[in-house]
């Protein structure tokens, strides 16, 4: 019995042996489909241009997206500003943009872009940047 | 378990305010002013997390009530300081504020080196008026007497001791 194993054993061995000869360029990788960024942008915007969003989803979907390794684009702020004010909340509307300016860390040229960008939207709704308000500095 | 006389009291040494818990028992026979009621959202000041779950002001005064009526409106109505006002009602902390970070580490710097300190006197303290005389062994006349020996008898004479003293000159090297 235990030599039948035994000569199992070596067949089998020689078998994987033999398999083992694959060829290098077929690699380990996820076989997940990729988002890309356009993908993921509009799917944001989708998120916040719900016209029944309530605060809840609003700050959900806020403290996610900031929590993500990228700054935002300006058009899913445009949307997440857009549903701020119809939720009536201005405070969250400036506070996005502290964290937007916050988010993009030493690259200090990516928030002036971004409120470039927005600036048809804050002066249509009457939202002031932070450095209007004066809380920009200690 | 949660609200286990231990684990409370626990917290309130730990924290500045009395902690609350959901029992009703607790809230009346208790009449502190300033209590957090851990069974439910609490304001928080986080750069990650830049809408908080609650409000920071949740008790608004009548002034602040209408604020917040003309908040409903367009905002192109409000004053700077009335955009201020709102954004302060909700947030007890500004990014700039939050990254501010305070002179604490200094005190406890000055507090570690001040301890070390004394405790750097209760040792020399000690040593004076605690200790006794060293051994007789420890004298100079001893310790001179110990090397000569030490050198007669070629103690470490490759790498260590007695590689070092010059037996020609009869000096250390």
């Amino acid at each position: 019995m235990f030599s039948a194993v035994l000569r199992a054993g070596f067949r089998s061995l020689s078998r994987t042996r033999a398999n083992h000869t694959a060829p290098l360029a077929v690699r380990c990788y996820s076989h997940a489909e990729v988002e890309t960024d356009e993908e993921f942008d509009s799917r944001w915007v989708t998120y916040f241009s719900k016209p029944d969003l309530d605060a809840w989803e609003l700050r959900k979907g806020m403290n996610t997206l900031i929590g993500y390794d990228l700054v935002p684009e300006p058009k899913i702020i445009d949307s997440a500003l857009r549903a701020c004010r119809r939720l009536n909340d201005l405070a969250s509307a400036i506070r996005i943009l502290e964290a937007v300016r916050d988010k993009s860390g030493p690259h200090k040229e990516i928030y002036p872009y971004v409120i470039q960008e927005l600036s048809p939207t804050l002066q249509e709704l009457g939202i002031s940047t932070p450095e209007e308000l004066g809380i920009d500095k200690v | 378990m949660l609200s286990s006389r231990a684990l409370v009291r626990g917290l309130q040494c730990g924290l500045w305010r009395r902690v609350s818990t959901s029992s009703g028992a607790w809230a009346a026979h208790s009449h502190d002013v300033d209590m957090i009621d851990c069974s439910v959202p609490q304001y928080n000041n986080r750069l990650d997390t830049p809408l908080p779950d609650v409000p920071f002001v949740r008790n608004l005064n009548p002034e602040q009530k209408k604020l917040k009526e003309k908040e409903n409106g367009p905002w192109t109505q409000l004053t700077k300081e009335e955009k201020l006002a709102i954004y302060r009602l909700t947030h007890e902390l500004s990014y700039p504020e939050m990254r501010k970070g305070s002179k604490e580490w200094m005190t406890v710097l000055g507090g570690v080196f001040f301890f070390l300190g004394f405790t750097g006197l209760l040792v020399w303290w000690q040593r004076v008026y605690v200790y006794g005389d060293v051994p007789h062994t420890l004298s100079p006349e001893w310790v001179e007497q110990q090397t000569q020996r030490m050198i007669d008898m070629r103690v470490n004479p490759v790498h260590g001791f007695s590689h070092k003293w010059d037996y020609e000159k009869k000096q250390w090297k």
